[in-house]
C-alpha cells in the first residue's frame, strides 16, 4: 500500500519496513536533480522533521519523514545517479527504507487517488 | 510578494505561452525555466544560442556637455578617453569604496548608455540624480526592452536578421535597423559566451524575440541558467557576490579602474580602494571546488582548518563542469589558489580548495 503527504513525499509500506521518496509532481517542480543528501542509517525520524535534502541545479529542498521510524538504508543508487529521482522518483529514485515506529500514523496520510486530486487544487 | 504586487515585463506574454515557470525576480515576473529545464537550458547555450530577456535591467542615457566627467566622478573607468561605440563594465561606488552596483557603460554619438541591474535600478537613479551637475541629464527608459542572444551561434543567427552585425568586436556597439525598428546592438553578455545584447524598443521585441525563435539554433532560456551560467564563468552577480560591503579590489574587479583612474584618482573611495589595490585588500573573492558532488549554496562558512574565513556567495552545480562550484570571500592570506579549505553545509565540513576562475573557459571574440 502506498502513501502520500502534503509534502510530496510518497511512502511504500512493505510488512514492518517502508519505502520513501518523492513524487513525480515533486521531481517536476524541483528540476534537474544533482544530488541527494541521505540520512544515515540508524537515525530515528519524526513525522513532519526532515529527513533528507535534494538538490537541483539551483536550490536545495528538504524531504520530510512521512511517519516515525529508524532508517534502515538509503538508496546507493542515487550516489552515482540522483538523476533517478527526475527519472523515476516512484521507483528506482526511492530515497530511503524505514522502520514502521508508529504505524498509526500512516491513517493520516492520503491514499493515491486522494493525492492526485490534492495535486489537481495546486 | 504577492504575485498581485508584481510587475510584468513586455514578454510576459511570450514567456507563458512558451511554457514559461515565472518566478518573482527584481520585482517582475520573470521565466526562471522552460520546459526542458535549467540543465538543458544551460547546455543548450554552451553548444547553441539561448535568448535570454533581460528587460528587468535598467536603461539609461546620461547626456550634456560634461557627462563623462561626471561620470569619472562617480565610477573608477575612463569615460573620457572611452572610444565611441565601445562599452566598459564600471561600478557605482560609495565614498568608501563599496559596490553601489555593477554596470555597462558605452560611449555612443550624442549621449552614455548604461544598462544596470534591475533590483538596483531604482536606487542608482536616485544615486545618480542626486549628483546630477547642471547641464547633464538623466535619462530613465523603460520605453525600451532587452534581449540577450548568447552562445557559440548567436553571432550567425543575428547576422542574417541584422547584416554587419558579426563585425562587431567583443565590447563593441552599434546601432542597426530591422524591418525599420531602431536597435542598440552591443557584443557582450554575462554567460561567458559570445554573444549580443538587444536594446529594442518595448512594443517591438515580441516580434524581434519571435524572429530570433524561429531559428533552429536559438532556444528561450530562464533566469536559473543565467545564473549557472555566469557563475560558471566566475563572473559576480549584484546582491550577492558585490555590495556596498565590498570594494572593488576584494570583488577582483581591479580591471575596471581604468589605468588613468589609477594614477590620478578622483572617484569616489579612490583613497581606500587605490591603497587596496597597492598595498592588498583584507580579503578576496575565490573560487572554490569540491571533492563530491554535493552543491553548496550561498552562506556557507569556509574554514581553514578550525578557523572560519570567510563565505560563500554564490554556489551550485555547474552543469558544464560537471561538478558543483562556488565563489566567496576569504582572508587574503587564504585565497591562493589550490589553498585546502572546507566548507560547512547542513553541519558537516565539505573539503573544498580555493581555485581559479572562470571554472568554465570564456569564449568571447576578440
Amino acid at each position: 500500500m502506498r502513501y502520500f503527504t502534503k509534502e510530496h513525499e510518497w511512502i511504500e509500506v512493505d510488512g514492518d519496513t517502508a519505502t520513501v521518496g518523492i513524487t513525480d509532481y515533486a521531481q517536476g517542480q524541483l528540476g534537474d536533480v544533482v544530488f541527494v543528501d541521505l540520512p544515515e542509517p540508524g537515525r530515528e525520524l519524526t513525522a513532519g522533521g526532515e529527513a533528507a535534502v535534494v538538490e537541483s541545479v539551483k536550490a536545495a529542498s528538504d524531504v520530510y519523514a512521512p511517519i516515525d521510524g529508524r532508517v534502515t538504508e538509503g538508496n546507493p543508487a542515487l550516489e552515482s545517479e540522483p538523476g533517478l529521482v527526475n527519472s523515476a522518483p516512484e521507483a528506482e529514485g526511492w530515497f530511503f527504507r524505514m522502520t514502521l515506529g508508529n504505524p498509526a500514523q500512516l491513517e493520516g496520510l492520503m491514499d493515491a487517488a486522494a493525492y492526485q486530486a490534492f495535486v489537481a487544487t495546486l | 510578494m504577492a504575485d498581485a504586487d508584481l510587475l510584468t515585463l513586455p514578454l510576459d506574454g511570450l514567456h507563458r505561452a512558451l511554457g514559461g515557470r515565472m518566478v518573482p525576480f527584481a520585482g517582475y515576473a520573470m521565466p526562471v525555466q522552460f520546459a526542458e529545464g535549467v540543465m538543458a537550458e544551460h547546455l543548450w547555450t554552451r553548444e547553441h544560442a539561448g535568448l535570454f530577456d533581460v528587460s528587468h535591467m535598467g536603461q539609461l542615457t546620461v547626456a550634456g556637455e560634461g557627462a563623462a566627467a561626471w561620470l569619472e566622478s562617480l565610477m573608477p573607468g575612463d569615460f573620457l578617453g572611452l572610444a565611441e561605440n565601445a562599452l566598459r563594465y564600471s561600478l557605482l561606488l560609495t565614498d568608501a569604496g563599496g559596490i553601489i552596483d555593477d554596470l555597462m557603460v558605452t560611449r555612443r554619438a550624442d549621449d552614455f548608455y548604461l544598462v544596470v541591474n534591475g533590483a538596483t535600478k531604482a536606487g542608482d537613479i536616485a544615486h545618480m540624480q542626486a549628483r546630477l551637475p547642471a547641464g547633464v541629464t538623466l535619462t530613465p527608459r523603460p520605453d525600451l526592452a532587452l534581449l540577450a542572444l548568447q552562445g557559440p551561434a548567436a553571432a550567425a543567427v543575428l547576422e542574417a536578421m541584422l547584416p554587419g552585425v558579426a563585425a562587431l568586436k567583443f565590447m563593441r556597439s552599434g546601432g542597426f535597423d530591422w524591418r525599420g525598428v531602431p536597435l542598440w546592438v552591443s557584443r557582450s553578455g554575462y554567460t561567458g559566451e559570445d554573444g549580443f545584447e538587444i536594446s529594442v524598443p518595448a512594443g517591438s521585441v515580441e516580434a524581434l524575440a519571435q524572429a530570433l525563435l524561429a531559428h533552429s539554433e536559438v532556444k528561450p532560456i530562464g533566469l536559473g541558467a543565467r545564473d549557472s551560467l555566469r557563475l560558471e564563468a566566475g563572473l559576480p552577480l549584484y546582491g550577492h557576490d558585490l555590495s556596498p560591503e565590498t570594494t572593488p579590489v576584494e570583488a577582483g574587479l581591479s580591471f575596471a579602474i581604468s589605468k588613468r583612474r589609477k594614477a590620478e584618482g578622483g572617484f569616489p573611495g579612490a583613497a581606500p580602494v587605490l591603497d587596496q589595490l597597492f598595498n592588498g585588500a583584507p580579503r578576496k573573492r575565490i573560487g572554490l571546488r569540491f571533492e563530491g558532488k554535493q552543491p553548496v549554496r550561498e552562506g556557507a562558512a569556509i574554514f581553514a582548518g578550525d578557523a572560519p574565513v570567510g563565505v560563500v556567495t554564490s554556489g551550485g552545480f555547474a552543469p558544464s563542469v560537471g561538478a558543483p562550484v562556488a565563489m566567496g570571500y576569504v582572508e587574503s592570506a587564504h585565497a591562493a589558489d589550490g589553498t585546502a579549505l572546507a566548507v560547512e553545509v547542513r553541519g558537516r565540513r565539505l573539503p573544498a580548495t580555493a581555485a581559479p576562475m572562470p571554472f568554465w573557459q570564456k569564449n568571447y571574440v576578440r
